[in-house]
Formats: C-alpha cells, structure tokens, sequence
C-alpha cells in the first residue's frame, strides 16, 4: 500500500527528489483492459503483455502490480544468469520477513525454465527499482503480482538456452527441447547442459512473450508442490542467516538513541557529562526531532555511539535529557476510547449507502446495537528494528532488513541531501516484518549517523524502543445498527467506523480514513440484505500510525464476525448457519448496486480479474464448518466459533475450538479453509495459517498499547505479552481449496489473521456464554 | 579473565558486567545469538555455558570466567545436531530470527531429558518466543529429535 500513500504525500507536498520515481511511475502506469491488451504502456510491459495464443499455458492478464511505481519487470537478462559450470544465480527482488516469497519466486522462474533447484543460487537485490521494478514488499503481494512475470522470465530462459543449442547444433528449434538442466537433441539423443550453453543463451535478445511456451500444470516440478524448503533453511539452523543486526564492518561503530517519549516533542536540554564517561562511549550526536506527519524520517533525538552495544546502552541510560512534551503529550487512550465512541454516536461521512438505511431503522421493529474496540498494537517483529550504514566520499551504503528497500533508499537520500545514486541499500534477511519495516526510518537513522562520524555504525533498536517508538496499528471503535422487521428478519445494517489513519503519517491529518482502510471490510459486507450503510467518523492520530499485518481488516471482521454471531445467538440460530444465510445467494458484488459512489476498492486489482465472489467465500464457511466437525456435541466449557472474511483478494474461513477454564483459554484445534487461488507454495500456505493463527491468538489475548500522557506505558514482553509454547493454537489443520493456475494467486501472508480473532470470541462465547467486544481480552474471563 | 566460546579460548579484560550476548556478537561477530528483548524474556540469544542452555543477555562475563561456551555456531561441526536435522525436516522457520535460540533451547533439554513429555517439551519451550508463530513445528521438531519420530 506504500504507493498510494506516497503519490497521496507527494501530490500534497512534492519535492524534488521524488521526480526521478514520479518519472518513472508515470512511464510504469498504464491503462489494462480485461483480455491484458495495454493502451499507452512502453517497452517491456508491452512485450510482456501481447495478447496471449491460444495454445499458451495460461492467459495473461492485468493486475495491480503494473501500476505499482516501477511497475513489474520480466526481463531474464535482469534477474537470471547461469555460470558455466551450470549454476543458476536468480535474483530475489522482494524482501524475506517469513512468507517464503525470496524462495517462492526463485522457485516459480526455476521451473518455467528447467533448472534443478539445487543448483539455484539466490542473490538479494538491493534497492533498485528502475532495474527491477515495484519493490514494495507488503499488501500480501509478492505472489500475485510476480507469479506471471517470473514464468516470463523462466520460459524465455528455456528459450534462449534452446535456440542456443539449435543454433549449436545447427538444427531447427522444434528439433531441442529443454529439460532438467539440459537440452536435448530430439532425434540424437544428444545432450548439452546448461552451463555450456550459458554464455550463447544469455546473449541473446528476450524473446516476445507470443514466442514462448509455457509448461502445463502437469509439467510442473515445483510449482504447486510444496515440496522445496525455504532457501535460507540450512543457514537458519546453523546461526549462518544474515538479519539487520549480523553486518559487521570494520572500524564500525555501534548507536542507541533516546528518542521522543512522546511523538514530536522536542529537546528542552540534553546533559551528555554522565553518558561520555561511561567506558566505551565516544561521541553524543544529536538527531533533528520531526513531527507527527514526517512520514518515515527518524523521530530524532540523541544518539549515544560507542564501541559495543553495551556501552552504547549504558551510555544512553546516563544521559540526561530534558523534554518538552508537545501538543501529544496529554493523550491518554482511556480517554481516546471514550472520544472514538462518541464519534461513533454521530452519524458520519458516508461510504457505503445501497437502499434507505436510515428509513429501515427507523421503521424497524427492533435495533440491536454491536460496539467492538481494538487499541493500538506495536507490531514488534522478533527481530527490532537495526541497520548498519557506512559513509565515505559522499557516498552511503546501508544494510537493512526493510520491506520497501527502495523507498528506504531514496528517502535516506533526500533526508542526507545525496541524490539516490549516491545510497546504496542493502537488504538483509527480516527478522519478521508485520507492516514495521515498510517504514525504514531505522535505516535512515544509521545513514545518518554514518554520516556524521564520517565512518560505519549499526543502530540497534531494544524491545523498549520497538514497542514505544514505532508506528503504531490503528485503534478502533466499530460500531454496528441492525434493524429486524417484526419477523426477526434484518432490514438495515449501518457500520460506523472511527480509528485514526495512517495518512496522519504522510500529510495534515484531518481525521479521515484512506481508502484502503475504507476498502478493508467497511465498505465490502458481503451480506445480502436490502439496506446497509457504511460510515466513517472522525478520529485523530495522536502517534504514528502505520499498517500492521492484515490493517484494518482487523477491527473489521473482529466487528462484522462477532455482530453475526451476536445476531445469532439473539435470533436462536445456529452461528454458522446464520452466517451463510446472511452471505445469502452466489453472486459477485457489484459497486453500484452496493451503493458505493465509485469503485470497491478490491486492494486496487481490477474488478474483472478479482472480484468479490459471495460463492467462494460461502464454500469456505462450509469446508471449515464440515472439516470441524460443525456440530459436534463437545464437553461443558468448550465450543466451536466460526468467522470468513475476505482480504489481500483471499478467502478464509476458520473454525476455532476454545476450551474456556478458570479464566484461561486454550485452542486445541483450528480448522483453516482458505481459497487463495492458484496455491503456488502449499507447504508455505500452510505456514503461514498456523502463524497466522498464533498471531490473532496473541492480538485477541493479550496485545494492546496504552498511553499515558502521550507516552506507551508498555515496553517489553512482560507486559506486552506473546503467545508462547505453554498455550498456542495446538493444531491448525489447513484445508487449500484446489484451483488451477486460471484462477489468480491472491494474498497469503495477511488474510489469515482477520479471521481468526472473532472465530476465537465466537468459540469463547459458545464455551462460556462470555461475549468478548474489547480487545485484548486479558482478564475479560476471569 | 579466559572463556572458551566454541571450544576457542579468549582472554577478555573488558566491562565484567556485559552480557555474553554482546560479547559475542560485537567482540567475536558469532551473530548466531540473537538479540530479541534484553530481559531474559524471549530466548533469543539462548546459548550454552557448560552444556546448559543460559539467556545470553542475562548472563555476564564475570560469571563466565573460566566457562566454556557454545553459541548456535558451534552446536555442531557440519549442522548436523539431531535438533538441527530435525528443524530442517520439519520445515520449522518463518523469518528464522528466533530459530538459534529455541534450537539451542531444545538441544540443552534433550540433552538432560532425552524422551521428554509433551508437557516438557511445551515448558521448556515456552521461554522462547516465535512472533512468527512457529510452535505447532516447533513442537514436532523436538519430538522427532526425541524420539525419531
Ligand atoms: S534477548 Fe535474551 S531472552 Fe530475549
Ligand atoms: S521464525 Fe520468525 S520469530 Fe520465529
């Protein structure tokens, strides 16, 4: 979602070192109809995008991803080279934070192009969008938008490497044909491999996507297998893996820096006599503070460099340092909850509006009003934010584990005024992500610091300074109307939201939604009913604000899934019968008959291509319910609770089954149905479900930040608390709709956690009669 | 004062009050151990002194003179430990920040437990954190370096 965002910030407040990716965008945007034909487009898009033969493996077609700044790229020449003993060197574009995407990719081009996995090398590519297009590894995205391309990129390999045995050979090319690392002569019988052919095959032009063939499904060895294990596997398990932290440079420095207790105050005083003293410390540097709205540059503040972390820790913890608190430092987050509620008293703007909702509630026999609340949530990935960054003749080079290495690279630039040539970023392995690091402020911290030593440092953020001074989820208030005529039937659904924005980060915050927090579950209830409406109420940031896995998807099916089966238990129905009641007949959604003004938002992939197909997302309901056992007679104190939602273009479904004692709840069983299209990766499909689980048990358990006077009261796992070995989702059962590759991949690494929460309070009220509303839920059971 | 990291003897004559942990990794660059909290709280930078598994941000040097140590680097020679094994046949890692301290976690178990209950395995374990959510194969892992299976 990076780039919406920052067409949004540079249209408000353009400078000049954005041109050059302004540029670009515009070169990278073009106009796609629904049989891929592209008005207005240049160069390689073009190529990539003719208008598919009908005997080819699959039919191209448009999605977001061209019109992602940068677009897409599948030039083989950028992304493969083959060495002449044979190795296969790919590069991996997008970051690693544990979806498998820097394996998944390299794999999908591996087997388009007849390459044995094990001789496949990965190479990271550093921030570099004008060679390697859209970097921007978030939105559950990698797959959908690089899944084509990267068979692009493998089958004209194939083909370069069998017109070079052809033109060996001196045979025509239907006489060769590539296979398992080689190509063979049909009728000899003679073979050549692929190192011998490197050189002659990499030579040659990319041929037009109408020349290639693509492999049939049945073809495939690895794609939709799940059989090849992440690359990193063997370097993980032997301490080997390089994260943000593990860059070590010679003569390199190490910083910590205090920073703003509370965003966007500013230094009254600094007295540095005690820090310098400490053994080891040898320089205090001050970093300029920003306020709310600066995007991703550093918070600033005082930054003590020594010759060990530890130094450097202790150092930090002798300064002395006074502040003046700014115009955040009285928020306090009871209160905010109190003013999100009163927002969502108020009638807000309208988003959604399909019928007379307003007139059916008031003639409605009965209103039953749903409250929901979320706090805002650190996204403390295992490893905190750390970067190392050199400078030397007025030049940077930076090590960091970002999801965005581009973005990070020219916004180091413009804050150290270089021009982006004169930065180099430099990804490394992500110690998780969650949406944090898409924010590389961290990174531009170190580069900044480098500078001002003139030499290398690392920044290493601690726990305390990941969970206090990052940016945080959204908090929420989501609040649900539901009118019933005199038959108990729903007449009216009005869902009003109120959570501060992100776009509070990028421009002047006027207390409004973006569009893809809107697009998340506010305007899209799949519901057939006659009368719905959708508003958004005012609510303010008073702290960063940045998207956390899944965003506003959240709060929203937590509010959606849970009215459903608050309206469930009120009308005597069974929940998961109501449910598929409510999503009503198949049909796809329609923006106007919806009562939206413009398009579904649909995470911007065209309509045609991705639509929101009630079908699917029934048929998950049912397979969760049906593997679950839907039902089933269980012991007192235990139930079963379902939920669906769709997001990142996915469907999922999940049953969860709670056991609820003395206050406690534990989660023997999960069942996952999830429709994500064409499944390229099961193994990490299913990896990603049972994280995803963990990650909504630890969110609805115990995850919330509180502030006081502007500053977060939480600080370290002690009391901002994970899920752990002793009480996790004990067996998540998986269950991948199967689809041909007809059926587009969609998102993976995100959707499953939206569901999960209210599968889990909808269990939790089905084994103890306790309905969860507010989040976390702490000691709600006790 | 000496310490033996790896089966390698160092002298050290730095702060006695730094945490093993970033001696290890900023002295020595074994950046195996990981640094996740600080607190003892995560595991992360879990590590062996004299066999058994120690949090290395708690532990200081002072209290590891004349120990010997062994970070993730040095479990074994080729990679091949049995918990090592069996977390790449259980495809155990997501992003893999935690994995070095919960493999070392469950190397020290087996060692002193090797058929440890399930109950065991999860209380031994539940020091360790995975954000990433990887307990279920986690799990599995130390089963099967338990019991094969
Ligand atoms: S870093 Fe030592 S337990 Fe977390
Ligand atoms: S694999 Fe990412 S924290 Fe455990």
């Amino acid at each position: 979602m990076l780039h919406q965002l920052q067409s949004f910030a540079e249209s408000s407040n353009s400078t000049p070192g954005h041109t050059l990716q302004t540029a670009l965008r515009k070169v990278a945007t073009t106009e796609v109809n629904r049989r891929g034909l592209l008005k207005g487009a240049t160069g390689f898009v073009l190529a990539a995008h003719f208008l598919p033969s009908a005997a080819q493996a699959f039919e191209a077609y448009p999605t977001q991803g061209l019109n992602m700044p940068n677009g897409v790229r599948n030039d083989p020449h950028i992304f493969v080279s083959i060495a002449p003993d044979g190795q296969v060197t790919i590069i991996a574009h997008r970051s690693e934070m544990g979806t498998g995407s820097r394996t998944s990719l390299p794999m999908i081009i591996a087997d388009e192009m007849e390459a044995d996995w094990d001789r496949v090398t990965i190479v990271q590519a550093e921030g570099d969008e004008p060679k390697y297009g859209n970097q921007d590894t978030d939105g559950s995205r990698s797959l959908r938008h690089h899944i084509q391309p990267c068979r692009e990129i493998g089958a004209a390999v194939r083909k370069m490497l069998e017109l070079a045995a052809a033109r060996k050979w001196g045979v025509s090319e239907d006489m060769v044909e590539a296979s398992g690392h080689q190509v063979t002569h049909k009728t000899l019988g003679t073979r050549i491999g692929y190192g011998d052919l490197a050189a002659a095959a990499m030579a040659l032009d990319t041929p037009a996507r109408d020349q290639l063939r693509f492999k049939t499904e049945q073809e495939f060895r690895y794609i939709g297998k799940g059989q090849v294990p992440i690359y990193d596997l063997h370097d993980i398990t032997t301490g080997k893996a390089v994260y943000g932290a593990d860059v070590n440079l010679p003569n390199m420095k190490f910083a910590i820096i205090a920073r703003p207790p509370v965003v966007g105050a500013t230094i009254k005083s600094v007295d540095d006599s005690a820090a310098l003293a400490v053994p080891g410390v040898e320089k205090i540097v001050q970093i300029p503070v920003t306020p709310l709205g600066s995007k991703f540059k550093p918070l600033g503040g005082v930054a003590v460099i020594a010759k060990n972390t530890w130094a450097a820790l202790q150092g930090r913890d002798a300064l002395k340092i006074e502040w003046d608190r700014g115009e955040h430092g009285s928020f306090n987050t009871a209160d905010y909850e109190k003013e999100l509620r009163a927002s969502v008293a108020q009638p807000g703007a309208s988003v959604r509006n399909q019928g007379d909702t307003e007139a059916a509630l008031k003639s409605a026999a009965r209103i039953l009003t749903y409250e929901y609340y979320q706090p805002h949530l650190a996204h403390a990935p295992m490893e905190p934010p750390a970067a190392v960054a050199a400078f030397k003749d007025g030049k940077c080079e930076v090590w960091a584990p970002v999801q965005s290495p581009y973005t990070a690279r020219t916004d180091t630039a413009e804050y150290l005024g270089l021009k982006p040539e004169a930065v180099r970023m430099n990804v490394t392995l992500l110690g998780g992500g969650f949406g944090r690091k898409s924010k590389a402020d961290f990174a531009t911290e170190a580069a900044f610091l480098a500078k001002e030593i003139d030499g290398a440092v690392k920044v290493q953020w601690t726990r305390e300074d990941d969970i206090r001074n990052g940016y945080s989820h959204t908090s929420s208030v989501e609040r649900i109307d539901v009118g019933l005529d005199a038959d108990n039937k729903v007449t009216a659904w009005r869902h009003r939201s109120a959570a501060p924005s992100f776009l509070s980060t990028f421009v002047k915050d006027e207390g409004n939604q973006h569009e893809i927090e809107i697009g998340m579950g506010l305007e899209n209830l799949p519901y057939a009913l006659p009368n719905v409406s959708a508003e958004q109420c005012k609510a303010y940031a008073h702290t960063r604000i940045g998207w956390y896995r899944s965003v506003s998807n959240i709060p929203r099916a937590f509010a959606v899934q849970s009215a459903t089966a608050e309206l469930a238990a009120e009308l005597g129905k069974d929940q998961k019968d109501f449910l598929i009641e409510m999503i009503g007949p198949d049909r796809v959604l329609e923006a106007k008959a919806s009562g939206l003004p413009g398009k579904f938002w649909n995470q911007y992939e065209p309509q045609e291509e991705f639509p929101f197909d009630t079908a699917r997302l029934r048929a998950v309901a049912e397979l969760a319910a049906d593997k679950a056992g839907w039902g089933k007679t269980l012991p007192e104190g235990e139930g079963l609770g379902i939920a669906v939602h769709r997001s990142f273009v996915s469907y999922i479904a999940m049953v969860v089954h709670a056991k609820v004692e003395d206050g406690t709840v534990k989660v023997p069983e999960v069942h996952v149905a999830i429709d994500c299209g064409f499944p390229a990766n099961p193994e990490r499909i299913r990896s990603q479900m049972q994280g995803a689980c963990v990650f909504g048990m630890a969110t609805a358990l115990h995850l919330g930040l509180t502030f006081e006077n502007g500053e977060v009261q939480q600080g370290n796992f002690n009391d901002y608390e994970m899920v752990r070995a002793d009480n996790f989702p004990e067996v998540v059962h998986t269950h991948i709709v199967p689809h041909p590759f007809s059926v587009h991949a969609t998102g993976v690494g995100e959707p499953g956690v939206p569901p999960f929460i209210p599968a889990l309070t909808n269990a939790i009220f089905n084994a103890s009669g306790k309905r969860i509303r507010n989040l976390p839920i702490g000691d709600q059971l006790a | 004062m000496k310490i033996t990291v790896n089966g390698v003897e160092h002298s050290f004559d730095g702060d006695l009050s730094m945490p093993a942990l970033w001696y290890v990794r900023d002295e020595l660059a074994l950046s195996g151990s990981k640094f996740g909290c600080g607190t003892g709280l995560c595991g992360a930078c879990t590590i062996h002194v004299d066999g058994e598994a120690v949090r290395g941000c708690l532990v200081s040097m002072q209290e590891l003179d004349g120990k010997s140590v062994t970070t993730i680097e040095g479990l074994s020679a080729d990679g091949n430990h049995p918990v090592q094994v069996a977390w790449r046949d259980q495809n155990v890692p997501q992003c893999g920040y935690c994995q070095a301290g919960q493999i070392m976690q469950a190397a020290s178990l087996l060692k002193s437990n090797p058929k440890p209950s399930e109950q065991e395995i999860l209380e031994s374990m539940s020091g360790n954190i995975c954000r990433c959510g990887c307990y279920q194969r986690i799990v599995s892992a130390v089963r099967q370096a338990s019991t094969g299976a």
